[in-house]
């Protein structure tokens, strides 16, 4: 029992928990079909890449891995989610494909600019979604979703007005690159992977996760010991802007086009539940970004695994809305409360006996 | 019971997690007086009023209001209220948004026929209620259209209004300028004349003997005494509060103050002030010296050393460190100058709670090093240790979450993250407040010894007796001004003769 | 002795009452040509926007009490699939269904405001959830682009209620008198208006909302519920909405699945724009249903305009809705500064 009780307070009981269970589903899946047990796990060549479908959520969970990094900092910090990071992917998709194949060209084979200036074009425009963001959140006290919800809707906007209303194809080897492989493994695997990597190294060499936590947990006291609070919120949300554009980029790379109304569509939901799921607290404090990286392809797991069995993409969210609401209805204080009170009833009863 | 007795508290204990909040305690309230309830911090004095209404459930002891038989205890402050206890607290509990009628009625707004609210009466009947309490609002307008004081007001008549035979003031006055608490006084002193018991807590002398007609004192959970006013003059009182009789008070006595005039002048302070907090004053600190700051609670003692600090940016005046003029406008310019304030409240300001006792102790530095030097982890790991051995903080290992620490060991943590800065100035606002006994000695002793390393050092407290002990210079500061300096002399009676200021010849 | 002074609040109001006229006037100069100042083009705001100024009434209410509800956007689309497929393809009875939309609103509203009010969870999430939940549902419903082809549930939604005594009618090019007209569902809008006006005003539970988004331990103090105050603010919220949902079917007369995204967007701009603050407490439908106002002549001017992109509208809606934001951090800014 106690054992038992260590067990689920490790910060990373969550996760791995339901990671392992969606593996489960997966198995009993796989032998209810009479198929191969290990279906789920099984990695093969085809055609000279990796295949399979372990690979399959790896690669299609990289968008999400990615602003998941970035909503972890921003939940930590200021103790709110950012809604805006799918309509920013979407804006810095468009700024990017606009500046490759040039304002108002609706398809192009050739890129008008340097592959560099489009991608950083893209990502610099993001960055500038997150400082306003930040800006509205750290010096002018708006709630973070409500400041959020500006981008939210406008950022969509700007990139259809950036394409001009179309949808930009950018059929160049170079571009699609992103989204295709790298040798045999697929690309964005490789970008989430220097990502994760990126932010590890960051949190390890520098101060920041420290300055984040401590923000997030008492701004007050942490002003008195020296942090500029504000100024640490506001790089949290440049950073969530920057994975944003990241991740725009690869989306977008993957169907070699800016299609504005659906890349990153829904994506600020998987990733607020990536956060949640990987064991932090949306109340802000301290983060663990490995749970996050978890958390987010257990989502996209999940996900496979529901279309795997047949379940449309429209109707998906239902089910990702019912695990979001059970996830934070767990974590909520007065759930908690309830059930240690009803423990120490249980306990009581018992001592009497 | 006495006839005219409204309320009896009767040996009320209560005790949080370690400490014994209240130790049989008794209390008694007549109708038609204004009692005063004094005590320094962790005297008792909000913890017998939460007793009172309902927010702590007390562990032994009975309370009793006129009117009702048998043993009352509350269970929310609603529950309070509807027996009769009413309590307005120095953060106003109305809202601000509402009309003022509709603040002195919500809950049991008059209905028309229809079952809709009947604005007309519901303002009419509010006009009348603040008119015959003389106060000039227009009930219509919003709440926050108005002052604080006025706000108080309206939060005092919706209690009357409501019948209360108990009404608590809770620390009222704390934000309201002379004129503001003059006509709080007259109000006060129109609803005794009505009959209504009123319990005033406040930490401020001078309004005691203006306006109260008994004290009662706790100090340390426990009751001190109850007083009719006139027995009781002002230096007796601070005597009462902070534990000395006064005929012993003679008997502690430092050393001969070392003379620090020849020394170099760490801080040169000139003017400074912050709007509503602290009137503007003059402080020198000499290299090597320990400076003491006192006054009672709210005097504002700890906001001169915010302001020096810059934890509430200085509005006037001029600020020289170490000879040069310096602009503070965040701590951690102040602390790029060699300053580091430990802040009296611990909880809010103080640690980070969900972080280890390195993270704790290494912040500060890390903070002044910068985002992008992080110290490595033998480096933390080295700090954290040095300074748990040797402010022998009591810890199964230095990763242990500062939360689960004691209060005292809490404390050494936070004074062991500006140790680790290395200041050459540092302010400590309460450092032992909460502490055990022994380890307040130790952290005596360990003021005493930077002192002596040449690092100048501001000391707060509410005991005198420790400051006696440490500082070589006290400030004396009443009111939110510094109205004193004592520098020879010093003894506990000399000290609580300037904190209790005019009229301590009786 | 009347309001004397013109408080933070009341200014919003003026400068968002000023701004539509502004605009609308502005309107009515550069496209004159094209129609722009007829008043049949006024009304036509209000019978596009039917289904959004009920939202933006039940969104008022939820953002008096510092919250907020984001799933609107997706119930509506919720309720125009149900009643169409029930409608088109089940041939239930258009009352039975819209009486079925209600209960789901309420059924909706009440596990929502249950886990805001009773779970402490924060809105955003729990409406953000509901939100793809009804989005998703209405999938489960029906993937198709439904209309509604016939029957009665059409008729009524066709019927035209010309204003009385020829309003602001005109006579065309060919010489055809043109009276200006609403639908049916215009009056179910402003009648929601009315009865919400109403009962913020002059109903216990209308100022409890005040009270609660105002402070919300004051509130507590002073005797109110807060928890059931919340559950009943969203509960009240979804049922408006689902109101709303038939108002906006009876509009377009169309379910599918991408139907009324980003409404919530429009209704809390709406909502903000007419002076609701964000941080609860201080709001009212009158200043929301200006808000809708604006909202409906920004995209029609865009419309009129002809050659600009229809995402103008949207972007100029949040830059409105970023300029109160920032409007209102600064009046708070002040206050906090004025004590």
């Amino acid at each position: 029992m106690s054992n038992m009780k260590k067990l689920t307070s490790k910060r990373l009981f969550l996760p791995i928990f339901c990671m392992i269970l969606v593996m489960v589903v997966n198995i009993f899946y796989d032998v209810a079909n009479g198929n191969f047990a290990l279906n789920f796990f099984t990695i093969s060549i085809r055609n000279g890449v990796l295949y399979g479908r372990l690979i399959d959520v790896l690669n299609r969970g990289s968008e999400v891995a990615i602003l998941a990094i970035g909503m972890t900092l921003v939940v930590s910090s200021s103790a709110g989610t950012d809604i805006s990071v799918g309509s920013v992917m979407s804006l810095s998709a468009c700024m990017c494909c606009m500046l490759l194949a040039g304002y108002g060209v609706s398809s192009t084979n050739d890129l008008a600019v340097p592959l560099v200036v489009g991608i950083l074009g893209g990502i610099l425009i993001a960055c500038v979604c997150g400082c306003f963001n930040g800006f509205l959140v750290a010096y002018l006290g708006v709630q973070p979703m409500v400041a959020t919800l500006i981008l939210y809707s406008a950022a969509r906007a700007i990139g259809l007005l950036l394409c001009n209303n179309l949808i930009v194809y950018v059929r160049n080897d170079a571009y699609k690159f992103f989204g295709g492989y790298l040798g045999f493994i697929p690309t964005p695997i490789v970008i989430a992977a220097i990502c994760i990597a990126v932010m590890a190294i960051l949190l390890k060499k520098t101060a920041l996760g420290l300055y984040v936590q401590s923000v997030g947990i008492n701004k007050k006291a942490s002003r008195i010991a020296g942090l500029n609070s504000s100024r640490i919120i506001l790089i949290c949300y440049i950073i969530c802007g920057l994975c944003a554009g990241i991740a725009g980029i690869v989306s977008s790379s993957r169907i070699y086009s800016a299609d504005s109304n659906n890349i990153g569509l829904n994506y600020e939901m998987d990733a607020i539940l990536a956060v949640a799921l990987g064991g932090n607290s949306l109340g802000g404090g301290k983060f663990s970004l490995a749970g996050s990286i978890i958390g987010a392809y257990t989502i996209q797991a999940i996900t496979t695994t529901m279309y795997a069995m047949g379940v449309s993409t429209s109707v998906a969210p239902v089910f990702k809305a019912i695990i979001v609401i059970i996830i934070v209805s767990i974590q909520a204080t007065p759930f908690r409360e309830y059930l240690r009170k009803r423990s120490a009833q249980k306990a009581a009863v018992k001592g009497v006996q | 019971m006495e006839n005219n007795v409204v309320l009896t508290m009767r040996g009320i204990s209560m005790t949080f997690p370690g400490v014994k909040a209240l130790d049989n305690v008794d209390f008694t309230l007549r109708k038609g007086e204004i009692h005063a309830l004094m005590g320094e911090n962790g005297a008792g004095k909000s913890t017998l009023i939460k007793c009172l209404t309902g927010i702590n459930a007390f562990e032994a002891g009975e309370i009793h209001v006129d009117g009702i038989d048998g043993a009352v205890v509350n269970h929310s402050t609603l529950d309070a209220q509807n027996k009769g206890i009413s309590t307005v607290y120095q953060e106003v509990n109305l809202c601000p948004n509402l009309s003022v009628a509709e603040n002195l009625f919500i809950g049991r707004e008059p209905l028309t026929r229809f079952g809709a609210i009947d604005w007309k009466t519901m303002v009419k009947k509010s006009q009348k209620i603040v008119d015959d309490l003389d106060m000039k609002v227009d009930v219509t307008q919003n709440l926050e259209e108005y002052s604080l004081a006025m706000q108080q007001m309206i939060a005092i008549a919706r209690a009357v209004d409501m019948d209360c035979k108990v009404l608590i003031l809770d620390e009222p006055t704390s934000s309201l300028d002379d004129n503001e608490v003059e006509k709080l006084f007259v109000l006060m002193r129109r609803l005794r004349d009505q009959g209504v018991g009123i319990i005033f807590v406040t930490h401020f002398l001078e309004q005691v003997y203006a306006v109260c007609d008994r004290i009662t004192v706790l100090r340390n959970g426990q009751l001190v005494g109850e007083y009719p006013i006139a027995d009781l003059p002002r230096v007796k009182l601070v005597a009462a509060m902070m534990g000395k009789d006064f005929d012993d008070l003679a008997a502690i006595k430092t050393d001969d103050a070392k003379d620090f005039s020849d020394a170099p002048v760490e801080i040169d302070a000139k003017g400074l002030s912050h709007a509503g907090t602290i009137k503007p004053f003059d402080l020198v600190i000499h290299k090597g010296e320990v400076v003491g700051l006192t006054g009672l609670l709210g005097s504002g003692r700890s906001e001169l050393a915010r302001v020096i600090y810059g934890a509430d940016k200085a509005q006037t005046g001029t600020l020289k460190v170490d000879g040069k003029e310096v602009k503070i406008n965040a701590p951690i310019d102040a602390m790029q100058l060699g300053m580091g304030l430990l802040p009296d409240d611990r909880k809010a300001e103080g640690i980070i709670e969900d972080l280890s006792i390195r993270e704790n102790i290494i912040l500060a530095l890390q903070a002044k090093r910068g985002m992008f030097k992080l110290l490595s982890a033998s480096e933390q790991n080295r700090i954290a240790d040095e300074y748990i051995k040797v402010l022998q903080i009591k810890t199964p290992s230095r990763e242990t979450l500062i939360k689960q620490l004691s209060g005292g060991n809490q404390q050494k943590v936070i004074l062991g993250r500006w140790l680790a800065t290395d200041p050459d100035f540092l302010i400590l606002d309460e450092p032992t407040r909460g502490i055990d006994v022994g380890t307040k000695t130790e952290i005596q002793k360990l003021v005493l010894q930077l002192a002596g390393e040449g690092k100048s050092i501001i000391f707060i407290s509410s005991e005198i007796e420790e400051m006696l002990r440490t500082c070589s210079k006290m400030e004396v500061l009443r009111d939110g001004a510094k109205v004193g300096e004592i520098t020879e002399n010093l003894t506990q009676e000399n000290v609580m003769k300037a904190i209790a200021g005019g009229g301590s010849d009786e | 002795m009347k309001r004397t002074k013109m408080n933070s609040n009341t200014l919003l109001l003026f400068i968002t009452i000023a701004l539509f006229i502004v605009m609308y006037a502005a309107g009515c100069i550069i496209y004159g040509s094209k129609g722009f100042s007829h008043f049949q083009t006024f009304l036509n705001i209000l019978i596009t926007n039917s289904g959004l100024l009920c939202v933006a009434c039940g969104m008022t209410c939820v953002m008096l009490t510092g919250g907020i509800d984001i799933s609107v956007g997706a119930l509506i689309a919720m309720d125009c699939m149900f009643l169409a497929v029930g409608i088109d393809r089940w041939g239930w009875n258009p009352i039975l269904l819209c009486v079925l939309v209600l209960v789901i609103g309420l059924v909706f509203g009440f596990v929502q405001g249950f886990l805001v009010g009773y779970l402490e969870i924060q809105p955003f999430i729990v409406s953000m959830a509901g939100m793809f939940f009804a989005r998703g549902m209405t999938a489960v419903i029906c993937t198709d682009q439904v209309s509604i082809s016939s029957g009665w549930f059409k008729d009524i939604a066709g019927i035209k209620l010309y204003m009385p005594f020829n309003i602001g009618a005109y006579t065309n090019s060919k010489g055809v008198l043109q009276v200006p007209y609403i639908r049916v569902h215009v009056v179910i809008a402003l009648i929601v208006l009315i009865v919400i006006f109403l009962m913020l005003r002059y109903t216990k539970f209308g100022r409890s909302l005040y009270a609660v988004g105002g402070n919300e331990t004051s509130a507590k103090m002073m005797g109110l519920d807060v928890k059931k105050t919340k559950l009943k603010a969203y509960m009240l919220s979804s049922f408006v909405c689902s109101i709303g949902g038939i108002c906006y079917c009876m509009n377009t007369l169309t379910g599918s699945v991408q139907q009324a995204t980003g409404l919530e967007m429009d209704a809390i701009s709406s909502a903000v724009i007419g002076g609701t603050l964000l941080t609860g407490g201080v709001g009212n439908v009158i200043g929301s249903f200006f808000g809708v106002l604006i909202n409906g002549t920004i995209s029609t001017l865009v419309k009129t305009n002809g050659k600009l992109l229809s995402s103008w509208s949207n972007i100029a809606v949040a830059a409105l809705l970023c300029f109160f934001i920032v409007l209102q951090s600064i009046f708070a800014l002040l206050k906090e500064r004025r004590k």
